[in-house]
């Protein structure tokens, strides 16, 4: 699945976007947190306060529990600052 | 007539006056319209900053944005609504974001506005970064925004 990411989590992978695969067992937004931020130091550091992390699966918000089988982008953000 | 709803996301500046204007050309049904315009200041808590980028995710804004416009026309009567929202590289004094809603009479046109404004604030994908003497810094989130976002939802 592709996975985008927004603002200072993005800044702190390194990346805008990449396609990952996931293992069966990660199966919610919040398994697929803490699956990322097992990835290497950026990650981690990007994932370091879950709580703050906003996500969204096909252009709609979605909370941790939401279950990702099906999603064709996921996306991960910090808390939005428009207006 | 069917509604006219204008959502557009862009980098150049826009012109309050026309985009009134345009919602209200050639009609006699409106009666109020409301406009919120908003601007980038040039300091926060004494602070001056040099400029704001502007950081949306594509698609899921516009989605973002239209799915709002739709729950506020299901809760007033509106006749027209714009909100044209900015992104890139603002500086202090310009434009970032404008709200227009039109209805019949006043007290639906100013709510719908602020409506709007309230759920921009929070659940619009957009990140301001601020650039200033001190460096670059992400814009935290304000607590008092999810506070004002939070009053519309209906118990």
């Amino acid at each position: 699945m592709k996975v985008v990411y927004f603002a200072w989590v993005r800044e702190r992978i390194g990346k805008a976007e990449e396609t990952v695969e996931p293992p069966a067992e990660v199966r919610t937004v919040g398994d697929l947190i803490g699956w990322l931020a097992g990835r290497g130091e950026t990650y981690a550091h990007a994932f370091e306060t879950p709580r703050v992390i906003r996500a969204a699966i096909d252009h709609t918000h979605v909370p941790p529990e939401t279950v990702i089988a099906g999603a064709r982008e996921i996306a991960f953000f910090p808390p939005m600052t428009g207006g | 007539m069917t509604v006219p709803v204008t959502i557009r996301l862009q980098e150049a500046d826009f012109d309050t006056a026309r985009e009134i204007a345009a919602m209200t050309a050639g009609r006699t049904d409106v009666g109020a319209v409301v406009s919120f315009g908003g601007v980038c200041r040039g300091g926060t808590d004494g602070d001056a900053i040099d400029a704001l980028t502007l950081e949306h995710y594509p698609g899921m804004a516009e989605a973002e944005i239209g799915r709002h416009v739709e729950e506020a026309r299901t809760r007033w009567p509106l006749l027209g609504v714009t909100v044209i929202h900015r992104h890139g590289r603002i500086v202090p004094g310009e434009n970032i974001v404008l709200v227009v809603t039109a209805s019949s009479h006043r007290q639906a046109a100013f709510e719908a506005a602020e409506f709007l404004m309230d759920y921009l604030k929070t659940r619009a994908p957009f990140w301001k970064r601020e650039e200033s003497a001190a460096g670059t810094n992400w814009v935290d989130a304000a607590a008092h925004d999810d506070d004002a976002a939070a009053r519309w939802i209906k118990s």
